[in-house]
């Protein structure tokens, strides 16, 4: 492992411009930069705020349920016949998944920024979902940027945003899906960024997002840990995420960046097979270039055009990936493997019949990595996967590739 | 080539506007759109209408600081094939095709990333290109291409905006050249009804930091914003309301309505002047 060579601790990146090692940065329009440099300042003094912590936390335990189980999945890690896999239940927060965390701790932002508006972008509508339920909670405005392919094929969500209070704009550009949607949103916020707040989900973005979403969502990892050393008196040897943008991966994985003997695999969607050139895995087969304000892992042609993400997971389905991820890669810190739709649909199957747990479409895809990796281990050894949201949502995708019509 | 390399036209076409009192105009047109061989129609007939200098876009995928119509725009440039090179081979065929008012190019940051910074500097400056606009490329971020644009003699041209802060203000326009960009408004690109109210104070409070020429962009669609602009600015760039006007036209009948739009909109100029 090369750790040395940075300059300090990887868990104290970024440094002041945002920056990991060469990946993340602000390549925003110039008309954001004030807004940018205020949200930095307001992050910066609301993490030093005692009464903000205070007030986040408590929602996090008294709206979200928090902490979340860590639960001990014995008969698919006997099924296995490996090492045996720990279920980190994010499945198990209010809205139904990780994304919640975040939208907490940016709805207070915002609410303390004195933004009354809130837009956020989504694609399978999770981050919509959560962005919504904070809203209407705190009493903001809401505007839910989503592809119009996405609409279609996540129709549940797009119908509990509304219920929510939110107004889901269709994004008809490009696309047509979560990328697209980002892009409409930062046109939404260089027109509107006096009174509006920008609440990005995930770890990507100009700085300063990928460091708050991640700070946001790393409530996930140090309950991990501690849950791990209650229940077996040890730090796991391996933990796996999947990884789209990359919150949930970044949220379990960076509490545990200065540990080396905790290995960490992040599992990007594959889609139909890497060589088919259908799929969203950034970091295993995209090129360093700038997408939505930072530089990371791209999917991109040879003339540098962004291309469409291919993934059975709206979630997953996304062409870039948070700087944080690339940098971690790049140093070798983390292990980012492809799972391809075929291989996540199994892993979904094998969690509902082992377990009764019905994982959203990302997660299974952890899953899936899980039990590759399981498999080649002894059960002495302890593997905790971020299941990072319920399969709910996915029950039309789910059919229709089982060749089920409801 | 009539001029030694490593020398931008934009300066001196400037000054030649400043001693005549006179606004510039300058175009923006997507590289192959609405034909990909188009760009060689339009830009002549643009500078036959009066243009100062002309804005070339390099289409990208995702033009996050755009409005609609050049997002469409980019879009059909990109269906017909239209990369990085082939852009560079369109200015260089404006050249030999006797184009010589200043050429800047528009265009992301990633496509040019991809394609080299340095190749695509020193490209331009042998091809005669003179400035390069990235609008999602703040000072910040800008150190090598800023570095290797004065090693080739271009102007890399930076933006500022309403919101910008005085002190930001400051900082673009000690590391700017050639001219400072105006975004007009807080928006994206896209014709707009009339010119938003904060122009006036907005490019007064970018004079008191620079002495630098400006022009004013982003919904600048009629005669009446270039007669307002004509007191304030050194030149307004024209975009989506250009973009649309040759997208209406038939294909015969592009190169005309782009010269006949630039007259259109200079009307209040020649007037006033002549």
């Amino acid at each position: 492992m090369t750790l040395e060579a940075s300059p300090r601790p990887i868990s104290q990146l970024p440094d002041e411009r945002g920056r990991f090692g060469q990946f993340g940065g602000i390549y925003a329009p110039v008309t954001l930069l004030p807004a940018i440099e205020e949200l930095i300042d307001a992050y910066r003094e609301a993490r030093q705020d005692p009464a903000f912590q205070a007030e986040f936390e408590r929602l996090l335990r008294h709206y979200v349920g928090r902490p979340t189980p860590l639960y001990h999945a014995a008969k698919l890690s006997r099924e296995i016949g490996g090492a045996q896999i720990y279920l980190k239940r994010e499945d198990l927060a209010h809205t139904g998944a990780h994304k919640i965390n975040n939208a907490i701790g940016q709805g207070l932002l915002a609410k303390r920024m004195g933004k009354p508006r809130v837009i956020a972008e989504t694609g399978a509508g999770q981050h919509g979902v959560a962005t919504a339920t904070v809203c209407a909670m705190l009493g903001l405005e809401c505007v839910v940027y989503m592809g119009e392919l996405d609409i279609q094929r996540q129709a549940l969500n797009v119908f509990r945003m509304k219920l929510l209070g939110a107004e889901v704009r269709p994004v008809t550009s490009g696309s047509r899906t979560l990328k697209d949607a980002m892009n409409e949103a930062i046109r939404d916020w260089v027109t509107n960024v006096r009174t509006t707040y920008y609440l990005i989900g995930s770890v990507a973005g100009m700085h300063p997002y990928p460091m708050m979403v991640r700070d946001f969502q790393s409530v996930i990892g140090h309950e991990t840990r501690q849950q791990m050393l209650e229940l077996c008196g040890r730090l796991p040897d391996a933990i796996v995420a999947c990884v789209g943008g990359g919150s949930n991966a970044m949220g379990i994985f960076y509490p545990f960046l200065e540990d080396p003997e905790v290995e960490l695999h992040g599992a990007e969607a594959a889609g139909e097979g890497i060589e088919t050139g259908r799929h969203a895995a950034s970091l295993t087969a995209g090129r360093v270039g700038v997408l939505h304000g930072s530089k990371s892992y791209v999917l991109q042609d040879e003339d540098g055009q962004i291309l469409e993400a291919h993934s059975i997971s709206a979630g997953l389905d996304y062409p870039g990936v948070g700087p944080e991820h690339s940098y971690l890669k790049e140093i070798g810190r983390a292990t980012y493997h492809p799972v391809t739709d075929r291989e996540a649909l199994e892993a979904f199957q094998l969690l509902c019949r082992t377990e009764g747990i019905i994982p959203a479409l990302e997660p299974a895809h952890a899953v899936a990595l899980a039990v590759r990796l399981a498999a080649e281990r002894s059960p002495g050894e302890i593997i905790v996967v971020n299941l990072s949201g319920r399969g709910d949502k996915d029950m039309h995708t789910v059919a229709q590739a089982l060749g089920v019509s409801l | 080539m009539s001029r030694a390399v490593g020398q931008s036209r934009i300066a001196e076409t400037f000054e030649r506007l400043r001693s005549r009192g006179e606004l510039g105009i300058i175009p923006y047109l997507t590289v192959g759109f609405p034909g990909r061989e188009s760009t060689r129609q339009i830009v002549p007939a643009l500078v036959e209408g009066g243009a100062a200098a002309i804005e070339l876009g390099i289409p990208f995928s995702d033009p996050l600081a755009d409005g609609a119509t050049i997002q469409r725009s980019s879009q059909v440039a990109l269906a017909n094939g239209v990369t990085v090179r082939f852009c560079l081979e369109t200015a260089a065929a404006l050249r030999q095709l006797g184009v010589d008012v200043p050429l800047v190019f528009m265009g992301y940051f990633n496509p040019l990333l991809q394609f080299g910074l340095e190749r695509f500097v020193s490209s331009c400056a042998e091809i005669g290109v003179d400035g390069l606009i990235v609008p999602d490329l703040p000072p910040i971020e800008s150190d090598e291409l800023a570095g290797l644009c004065r090693q080739y003699g271009r102007d890399l041209i930076f933006m500022v905006a309403p919101t910008s802060t005085d002190a930001h203000i400051q900082e673009v326009a000690r590391q700017a050249s050639g001219f400072l960009y105006c975004v007009s408004l807080t928006g994206v690109t896209g014709a707009r009804d009339r010119l938003d109210e904060g122009v006036g104070p907005f490019l007064a409070r970018v004079r008191r930091h620079t002495d630098l020429p400006l022009a004013l962009g982003f919904g600048i669609a009629r005669p009446e914003h270039v007669r307002e602009a004509a007191a304030l600015a050194d030149a307004v760039v024209v975009g989506s309301a250009l973009i649309d006007r040759i997208g209406r036209a038939m294909p015969d009948r592009q190169a005309e309505a782009a010269r006949s739009f630039i007259e259109w909109l200079r009307s209040p100029l020649t007037s006033s002047t002549g």
